[in-house]
């Protein structure tokens, strides 16, 4: 029904469980449903652009953006990785299987209605700016999630 | 009416009931859709979508892999 929420709070940046998070966003918001979902901690990396952003930051904000992957697109499987070779054919597979991507979906879900809000707190912890974020986002911290959660029938910590 | 037919055969969960809700989104009342659909869960998918969103299944089979299901868009 319309008036039903489902929120996730997308705290993994691992492709599978990404993909999890994507596939119950995208069905809720076919089923008509108000999805909100909450990327924090790892998940912030699935909003990031692949390419690098120019943004200045001290020393240790920049080294943790360049160990950790830039966009969906380089998200890894939780299991199975074998140094790039099992997510790889992983991608291959779901290419053949006509799954989207993990970019598309994000596209997709967007293009659905689908909210995306980016936890602040994660991102200055992680030194992350807005500017190396996609566009299209919300940027609020645990009291909007909250407010969020508190009117959806369903809530998930992916 | 008017009557408008989809052909998700090969696509992936949830892709057929996201092709389902487009059509409804423009869809008027008693317009009505053919959808066929070979992802196997989509034979109870579809029962659980048309019961959520309010449309009428009115008619589901499966032959050889593939499912047909005809839905009338409910009153809004």
């Amino acid at each position: 029904m319309a008036d039903d929420k489902k929120t996730i709070i997308v705290f993994s940046g691992d492709l599978d469980r990404a993909m999890a998070a994507l596939i119950i966003a995208r069905g809720a918001a076919a089923m008509g449903n108000e999805v909100t979902l909450f990327f924090t901690f790892w998940g912030l990396n699935l909003l990031r652009k692949p390419a690098p952003a120019s943004v200045k930051k001290p020393l240790l904000d920049a080294l943790f953006g360049w160990m950790m992957p830039r966009g969906a697109g380089r998200a890894k499987l939780s299991k199975l990785h074998m140094g790039g070779l099992g997510t790889a054919m992983m991608q291959h597979v779901m290419k053949t299987k006509h799954v989207p991507s993990l970019p598309e979906m994000l596209q997709e879900a967007k293009e659905f209605g689908v909210k995306f809000i980016a936890c602040t707190m994660s991102m200055d912890v992680m030194g992350i700016k807005a500017e190396e974020l996609i566009d299209g986002l919300e940027y609020a911290g645990v009291a909007t999630y909250l407010g969020h959660a508190d009117d959806a029938n369903l809530n998930l910590f992916i | 009416m008017a009557t408008h037919s989809i052909d998700a055969k090969g696509l992936q969960c949830p892709a057929p009931i996201m092709r389902l809700f487009n059509w409804s989104k423009t869809a008027k009342p008693d317009d009505q859709v053919s959808i066929t659909a070979t992802d196997i869960g989509f034979l109870s998918d579809v029962k659980a979508w048309c019961q959520k969103t309010r449309n009428e299944l009115v008619s589901l089979e499966e032959a050889d892999g593939v499912i047909t299901a005809h839905i009338r868009k409910g009153a809004a």
